[in-house]
């Protein structure tokens, strides 16, 4: 087994030292009843050629986004991956590193996470970022119990336009907690500010929004910080598309409290879901609240600058019980991978990412709504997705789009019956004209 | 009085040792790195997209650099880490082993990496075949019926199988709400059982190193939701009496919890499930040689015994016939922890390594781990205190008291002067209960000579302690920075760059 | 060290009465244990603090310690300089790192408290 150096003699000299007679003299002190008594079941161990050739055979079973052209996101986005990022981000110094305990030995990772917050801190116009959480689903549920805890006030409301899969996190993560959790609706496709106002109340700890909302829509960010400020309440915005603040307001620019998002789209690969990235970032006065790693400057015995894991009495191995978050592993190399790609397309090329995401989103929306048994389901202005309500059902044209190599939007009808008849769909800069424009000709032909 | 021992020279390069400027400090104003086309479709004004007073005030003040400048960038940076690729890591409770480089290579396929959560079912079903069979050698390894991979890491494993513990007794009516855990335990037990709405109770440990059973049972009523417990634990020492604990929880209705860091010691050996743990979670960059990547990602995936089977979180993955599928449809469910289906890359790469080892590969692993640990062990008690004076299993804890004590050299001394030898330090000040507290796990994928150059640094730096303590106290010497100020550091925290 | 004239609790806070009002802060054991002192939350001005309950945390880079009010009443000043400094409390434990002002509600609190020799004993300190 090439993964065990040990050799028969080097084994026979280890128990020699160790002064035992067998292998099996060392196990035991476990309960003979416990023990098994024959090997596991398990498929018989594969060669190296075998397990590629075997591993090949599962992926061919899978259709993936380089064999379509991808109009689907919802979340998780077909976005370019500059070369840098898998060449830099995932060297093994970066890659096979554990959490940097020993600052002296890790200033790679330590500065490499500093700049990954202060990236998130430019692109969300906030004070302080942490190292990284799970997701952006998770990360949501904390900013929910940071944010109750930091107004001690029981309820929270959140948009219906905030990503479903993320709005039931947030309740996995807070039913028990004696925490209330309260949908505003979004008929329009926005959160309406009067509707919040009206659900606003003195004992509510956060209005949860997302912007760009699950329906690709722009929120009124200005106005629904303000309804939940006037009431003393945070407002938490969720960022599930990052890629949009090369070009949207920033939450930040609007006075959001917590900011929550998920960082796939900055040079992650989509993955079937995860390893994603969980972005967290706040204001300074909440910074002894916020949950996960943070990395500090400071100056070595020589007045050399370093870095450190700090103010880290706010974590479960100092705190315990009484930590701001369990959390302890995190999603430190997707932060990596987030950092180089911010790094790699700069101030201007994360403009000109967002802004081709916005005009081909555009230019397909404006042809789709053109055709004739399709509306737009909501007028907002959108980023990169947006909905249609379709003539036939979105199930359907899905299928039929795969048929010419189509990976059609999201359905929506799996999360908002109501909106049974209308399609997320998505167009990110990897979209060509030639594939928008094939896009809407099949849509013709299937009337 | 002997001569201190001089460490060898670093094999680092002097370019690690200069500090690198941060990334925002490189380049220059309009200077770019990116290659992206130019629109192609028929130009509209931005106004006519996105209103003026949606789009940002000021752009994002990220830096302006070429690809070059990111690639000198962060080859310095990678220069200035300490990883498993470079050099033994005996960090204890965390497993850091060999991350075999085919799990990369498979997990980094076109038709792995790129795809899409919400693609149809039917366009993947090699991943959800992969997940299903990853769940059946888990569960087989375990003991345990099913398993879910939706949690992230391992602790966020503990809050998902809390959580269905909670469920699990309001079904059955009943209000139970404090979790036990050892004074032993990993601080995100008692961390996850507070975010789970539990009160913790902690119990200490007995003499011999395992949770103290007559101080267990004085606690354990019927308000007790769960015990949480590490096995081996983080001693790294089996507790014996596992049966006489299980069969104490079980009598007062609780349920078993198994930490499972320490995985590694019991591969092929015992399995949880017939210890009587009714659940656990895995961590699989432990014990399953998924990279860490410098802190995550991880994949903390939970087996449960049958009875707590309804309240997985959704989705599960379900064969139907030939054809494999996600079930949402699952009424008594806790729900989602976590977007999509867990961490998918870092599953590739567990069942890639399970494939790669087999049934005897893995015992293997467990019994090699074992005796590296042992040996290790039997060469260093002279030179430290052994708290513990047992068998261990694929860690064991000394302590630096009398170095404290005779010399005045703490455990976090010697951990530094380690990193002048070459040497990651072993995890230190861990478990709580041991006073300077050193925890060593080698792994079973180290060398014997590794194992042997590792004993003669500590064996040296306990020297060093007697013969010449200011070395020690002030090391580490030969590192790109010396110690650094963290007081300071959270006195007045830099939390990022700002020009 | 440890000055005649304040009383003690057994969990390492001093309190000094001046006319009407209690000033109360940590003892020079509590700060030597802690070491490098990085932070300290304090209550609100006019918040109640209650007799050996929680009222603030103190926190060292690796540790974390609940603040007890050595007396019941309602906080009536608090030091803000020490909320910017806290290393203070290492340097100048009866001092410039008093925490916060108490009108205490009931003196007869105070004889539950420790007198210098007793506190002593308590850590371990022979008098000097």
């Amino acid at each position: 087994m090439k993964y065990i150096p040990a050799t028969p003699a080097e084994r026979e000299h280890m128990l020699r030292v160790t002064g035992v007679r067998a292998v099996d003299d060392l196990f035991a002190d476990i309960p003979r009843e416990v023990r098994l008594r024959g090997p596991l079941d398990l498929p018989p161990a594969m060669s190296d050629p075998e397990l590629l050739a075997h591993a090949r055979r599962l992926a061919g079973r899978n259709t993936d986004c380089d064999q379509l052209a991808c109009f689907l996101g919802a979340g998780a986005y077909d976005h370019f991956i500059p070369s840098t990022v898998p060449h830099l981000a995932l060297k093994p110094e970066f890659l096979t590193a554990y959490t940097p305990y020993q600052a002296e030995i890790m200033q790679g990772e330590l500065q490499a996470i500093f700049e990954y917050q202060s990236l998130m801190c430019e692109l969300t116009a906030m004070d302080v970022a942490n190292a990284s959480m799970y997701d952006g689903a998770s990360a949501t549920g904390e900013a929910a119990s940071m944010a109750a805890d930091l107004t001690k006030r029981p309820r929270i409301l959140v948009s219906t336009a905030v990503h479903p899969e993320y709005r039931q996190v947030l309740r996995t993560f807070t039913s028990h907690l004696r925490l209330t959790v309260e949908d505003l609706p979004a008929p329009a496709g926005i959160t309406d500010p009067a509707a919040a106002e009206r659900a606003m109340a003195d004992d509510v700890a956060a209005l949860i929004i997302q912007s760009p909302n699950f329906f690709g829509c722009l929120e009124h960010g200005e106005a629904l910080a303000r309804v939940a400020h006037d009431r003393g309440a945070l407002l938490v915005v969720a960022i599930a598309e990052p890629i949009s603040l090369g070009l949207v307001r920033a939450p930040g620019e609007y006075g959001a409290d917590i900011v929550t998002g998920e960082g796939q789209a900055l040079g992650n690969a989509l993955n079937f879901g995860g390893p994603y990235l969980g972005m967290i970032a706040t204001r300074d006065a909440f910074v002894r609240r916020l949950p996960g790693r943070l990395v500090g400057r400071t100056v070595d015995t020589e007045g050399r600058p370093g870095y450190v894991l700090t103010l880290q009495t706010r974590e479960q191995h100092i705190r315990r019980a009484r930590a701001t978050s369990n959390i302890c592993t995190n999603e430190s190399l997707n932060a990596l991978v987030a950092a180089v790609y911010l790094s790699t397309l700069g101030r201007a090329g994360v403009q000109h990412v967002a802004e081709l995401n916005a005009r081909k989103a555009h230019y397909a929306r404006g042809r789709i709504a053109a055709l004739r048994g399709y509306q737009l389901a909501f007028a907002a202005p959108t980023f990169n997705e947006f909905v249609v309500r379709c003539p036939l059902p979105p199930e359907e044209i899905n299928r039929r789009l795969l048929e010419h190599r189509i990976l059609g939007g999201l359905p929506l009808g799996r999360f908002y019956p109501e909106l049974a008849d209308c399609w997320l769909v998505c167009v990110t800069e990897t979209r060509t004209r030639d594939e928008i424009d094939r896009l809407v000709g099949y849509l013709e032909t299937l009337g | 009085m002997s001569a201190p021992v001089r460490p060898p020279r670093p094999a680092a390069p002097p370019l690690a040792r200069r500090p690198v400027p941060v990334i925002f400090e490189r380049g220059a104003p309009g200077r770019v790195g990116y290659s992206l086309p130019q629109s192609d479709v028929p130009d509209v004004p931005l106004d006519a997209i996105i209103p003026a007073a949606q789009r940002r005030l000021r752009p994002a003040a990220l830096p302006e650099v070429s690809e070059l400048d990111v690639v000198r960038h962060y080859t310095a940076l990678s220069h200035r880490n300490y990883s498993i690729d470079e050099g033994f890591y005996p960090l204890g409770s965390c497993t850091m082993k060999y991350n075999p480089k085919i799990n990369e290579d498979v997990a980094r396929q076109p038709g792995i990496a790129r795809l899409h959560p919400y693609q149809p079912e039917e366009l993947a079903q090699g991943a959800l075949q992969l997940l299903w069979e990853l769940e059946h050698d888990l569960a087989e390894i375990s003991g345990m019926d099913r398993v879910t991979f939706q949690p992230a890491a391992g602790a966020h494993g503990e809050m998902t199988a809390l959580l269905m513990i909670r469920r699990y007794f309001e079904d059955r009516g009943e209000r139970r709400t404090t979790v036990v855990v050892p004074d032993s335990a990993h601080g995100t037990n008692p961390a996850s059982a507070a975010i789970a709405g539990f009160q913790v109770i902690e119990v200490k440990s007995d003499r011999r190193g395992n949770i103290d059973l007559e101080a267990l049972r004085a606690v354990l009523t019927p308000e007790v939701a769960a015990l949480m417990l590490t096995n081996p634990n983080t001693l790294g020492l089996f507790e014996e009496q596992i049966r006489e604990v299980a069969r104490a929880v079980h009598n007062v209705g609780a349920q078993l919890y198994l930490d499972g860091a320490n995985f590694n010691a019991i591969l092929g050996i015992t399995r949880p499930g017939d210890q009587g743990f009714d659940v656990m979670h895995f961590n699989l960059h432990k014990t399953f040689t998924t990279p860490h990547g410098g802190g995550g990602p991880g994949a903390g995936a939970v087996g449960v015994r049958a009875h707590l089977v309804p309240y997985l979180p959704v989705p599960t993955i379900e064969r139907d016939g030939q054809r494999f599928v996600l079930d949402y449809d699952r009424p008594k469910s806790i729900g989602k922890v976590r977007a999509f289906y867990g961490n998918f890359g870092n599953l590739v790469r567990a069942y890639t390594y399970i494939r790669s080892m087999g049934a005897a590969g893995l015992r293997e692993a467990a019994e090699m781990a074992v005796l590296n640990a042992n040996y290790m062990l039997r060469r260093l008690r002279d030179h430290y205190d052994l708290p513990y004076d047992r068998v261990c299993k694929h860690e064991f804890v000394l302590s630096g008291r009398r170095q404290r004590d005779r010399h005045h050299v703490t455990t976090k001394d010697m951990a530094k002067r380690l990193l002048d030898y070459g040497f990651h330090s072993p995890t230190i000040y861990f478990p709580l209960i041991v006073e300077e507290a050193i925890m060593i796990e080698p792994t079973e994928t180290e060398s014997l000579q590794t194992l042997d150059a590792f004993i003669d640094a500590m064996t040296a730096i306990a020297q060093e302690a007697e013969t010449n303590p200011e070395i020690v106290r002030s090391a580490p010497h030969e590192t790109p920075v010396t110690r650094l100020d963290d007081v300071t550091a959270a006195r007045k925290p830099i939390l990022r760059w700002r020009p | 060290m440890y000055p005649k004239e304040l009383r003690y609790s057994t969990e390492h806070e001093w309190v000094r009465l001046e006319g009407g009002r209690a000033r109360v802060g940590i003892t020079k054991f509590a700060a030597d244990r802690l070491s490098d002192v990085v932070y300290v939350e304090l209550p609100k001005v006019g918040s109640e603090v209650a007799f050996m309950q929680p009222f603030g945390v103190v926190e060292s880079v690796k540790a974390v310690s609940d603040l007890y009010a050595p007396l019941s009443g309602k906080v009536v000043e608090i030091n803000q300089a020490l909320v910017e400094k806290p290393e203070v409390i290492n340097t100048d434990p009866y001092g410039a790192a008093w925490m916060i002002i108490v009108e205490p509600r009931d003196l007869k609190e105070l004889a539950q408290l420790l007198d210098a020799g007793a506190y002593m004993a308590l850590v371990g300190e022979r008098p000097s």
